[in-house]
């Protein structure tokens, strides 16, 4: 459900049908260029690298210019990605990711922007930043690595840690309730939301791909295996398991009814809304070409000897 | 039509300072009393093909500003008081990854939500310290409308040349004043442009340590495949490296050297009737309108009071004050607050002269009658009515 007062007035008919590409995948001697290191600080079982060498596979598999890809990472484990990635990277503050992106694209529309976050980065500091960057609905994909806690500061609970789940932080049981991101994204006006896991790394890999594609603000939920601290406190300390789990509880999207998010612990994957909507950065380009066709005719207009000049002094 | 005053108010003049140096973003949040900035600029910037974004918060609106910077376009926001604490973090962001931008900061009373429409200049030390961990920053105060024009075309500048945040440190009274100024003509103005690095982008990050040749950021999406991050840095090789003490001690010690190392080149100080002067008033924004009409006061009376009106407040005048603390016996510091720049000049004067402090944080401006009390008192033998 959407909660976009103005939803009807902008959504625009598809120009196509949109579907999700699909990605020949590439081999590790193709991605390892687009490293820039091959040591990285995250936990031995960490999925973390799988869903970066995923987004790495998205970018070339959809041939994007890489002096064009822009990262711009938020803090925690999955902001480091923006130091091993050899693209034009931003690792900025926690929780702000999006708010930087959003000054990348409004400057530079030619550049494709992707933005790295993890749960607690992007829905809890960073949430007024998320459904805003929704609502305005700009071209910048963002791809949230949900681990479901706090990793980097060693396993506190976040707010997609589930009802009952233990953290350092929630010794006695979760009492607060989980947000779903997808339905957050999607509420929130995200015309592109999506899921994948680690377990499903082809499908995760096109869902990417298909955010980037999209014209508009697009949300993929990548599900991501977090053995040493969640699984530890909660599920499993053993990776293998953990993606076990994903296996079982990762459910096509087109098994859900409309409307439904979730069934017990089973979570929809794939594409999972799709809507067209005036793109954001499109909308201010207009509004700027009204206006600089009406500055320059009346500086033109009633003295004909002087011409239009840009950064005139009021 | 060039040469002709016109009415402007000192919010509208900093706005049309930054079209004139060139900045083509600009993301802010309403607050009083500087929204006047964002209403003008939300007009101007589509007119000249710049863009203007309304942001969630003024936390977004710094990192969008970082954000278009880091894309090769100049930009800016404005703020007061709440919006320019919550700003800090970001501040700090921006010069630990050295993003040149502007934050125009038109001070109201405080703390917290304070007095919203009433001048004050308590944000002076936030100006130098708000944000956490040692930094280096600059802060210009303009103390009228012309100067809100000026300076923030200045403020660009030394943001690109430098690659650091500069802080326009306006108040109530500069930022909503309306005088009849002569705007300079477009071509006359210094503009900094950004331009590219002149190095191989393979020895951009070698080379950008140079504190003699500080290079332009190149924009994100250019051959310079640069990492920007807020992580301690190798500044050889911007890779970042959190585990040796000596790379966070080059890079902290370069970010303050930065600018100190400039100093003498970025500080700007109006000395006004000095060249005989045996008292001082030192004072800064607004409250150096009422310091003036009380010089010019005292010169009519054959009183030898002089002005030190720091433009830059920050980096702190030092050498201005201690050529000062050499020639008079005392220095009147009257400001909108408690002793903050007080403080600093007391350490720059260090013993030389007295150093007299008066504060007001209610709101109101120190007027002239105000501080002619003070002057009299530095001046007990003069009899005023005589002369």
């Amino acid at each position: 459900m959407s909660a976009l007062v103005d939803q009807e007035q902008l959504e625009q008919e598809p120009k196509q049908d949109f579907k999700l590409p699909h990605i020949k995948l590439h081999t590790t001697s193709e991605i390892v260029p687009w490293l820039r290191t091959q040591r990285t600080i995250w936990c031995p079982g960490c999925s973390n690298g799988t869903i970066t060498r995923a987004l790495i596979d998205a970018i070339l598999g959809l041939g994007l210019d890489p002096e064009k890809v822009v990262i711009v990472a938020g803090i925690g484990c999955s902001g480091r990605i923006a130091q091993y990635l050899e693209y034009s990277t931003v690792h900025t503050a926690h929780g702000r990711a999006l708010a930087v992106a959003t000054g990348v694209k409004v400057a530079d529309p030619s550049l494709h922007v992707i933005v790295a976050m993890g749960d607690g980065d992007s829905s809890a500091i960073g949430g007024n930043h998320l459904i805003h960057a929704a609502r305005r609905n700009i071209d910048v994909t963002a791809l949230v690595f949900n681990n479901s806690i706090y990793g980097m500061t060693g396993g506190q609970m976040s707010p997609t840690t589930h009802t009952g789940d233990k953290s350092t932080t929630s010794v006695y049981g979760n009492v607060e309730p989980a947000f779903d991101l997808c339905e957050l994204a999607h509420a929130a006006g995200a015309t592109y939301v999506a899921r994948g896991t680690a377990w499903g790394y082809r499908q995760l890999v096109d869902v990417i791909a298909g955010g980037i594609a999209h014209k508009g603000f697009s949300m993929v939920e990548a599900m991501a295996v977090c053995p040493v601290y969640y699984g530890r406190f909660n599920l499993t300390p053993d990776p293998a398991e953990f993606l076990k789990v994903q296996k079982e509880r990762a459910v096509p999207a087109s098994k859900f009814e409309e409307g439904e998010s979730r069934r017990h612990d089973e979570y929809p994957v794939g594409m999972i809304h799709h809507a067209e909507r005036r793109e954001f950065v499109e909308a201010l380009g207009e509004v700027a070409a009204k206006a600089e066709a009406k500055a320059a005719a009346a500086t033109a207009g009633p003295a004909p000897s002087k011409a239009a000049k840009g950064g005139g002094n009021g | 039509m060039a040469g002709t005053p016109i009415l402007l108010q000192g919010n509208e003049a900093v706005a049309e300072g930054a079209v004139a140096a060139g900045a083509r973003f600009f993301a802010g949040y309403p607050i009083t009393p500087s929204t006047e900035i964002a209403e003008r600029l939300a007009k101007r910037m589509p007119e000249v093909g710049g863009r203007f974004v309304q942001m969630e918060d003024e936390i977004a609106s710094i990192a969008a500003v970082c954000g278009a910077s880091l894309a090769g376009t100049k930009a800016l926001t404005a703020t007061s008081g709440p919006g320019f604490s919550l700003m800090q973090e970001m501040i700090g962001f921006a010069t630990m990854a050295q993003i040149p931008c502007v934050i125009v900061d038109v001070m109201r009373g405080g703390p917290s939500t304070g007095l919203p429409t009433e001048p004050a200049q308590g944000d002076v030390m936030q100006a130098r310290w708000g944000t956490h961990g040692e930094h280096s920053i600059i802060a210009l105060a303009p103390s009228g409308v012309l100067e809100c024009y000026t300076l923030t075309v200045e403020a660009f500048n030394l943001a690109e040349q430098y690659r650091t945040p500069v802080i326009i440190l306006s108040d109530a009274l500069v930022g909503h004043m309306r005088e009849a100024v002569v705007l300079p003509e477009p071509g006359s103005l210094r503009i900094a442009e950004r331009g590219l690095p002149d190095c191989e982008p393979d020895e951009y990050d070698t080379v950008m340590s140079d504190i003699d040749n500080i290079l332009p950021r190149p924009p994100l999406g250019s051959p310079y495949r640069v990492h920007v991050t807020g992580l301690v840095y190798n500044r050889r090789s911007g890779v970042p490296e959190t585990g040796d003490p000596e790379i966070a001690s080059d890079l902290g010690s370069y970010l303050r050297e930065k600018i100190y190392h400039h100093r003498d080149a970025i500080v700007r100080v109006e000395n006004y009737q000095m060249h005989d002067a045996d008292v001082a008033i030192f004072a800064y924004g607004s409250v150096a309108r009422s310091a003036r009409a009380v010089v010019k006061w005292a010169r009519a009376k054959g009183v030898r009071l002089g002005m030190v009106r720091p433009i830059t407040l920050w980096p702190f005048p030092t050498k201005s004050v201690e050529r000062m603390a050499d020639q008079v016996r005392t220095v009147i510091v009257p400001e909108m607050n408690i002793k903050q720049m007080s403080w600093e000049v007391q350490a720059a004067v260090g013993g030389k002269a007295k150093v007299v402090d008066y504060g007001r944080v209610d709101g109101k401006l120190i007027t002239p009658d105000e501080i002619k009390e003070l002057v009299k008192k530095e001046y007990y033998y003069q009899d005023w009515e005589a002369s």
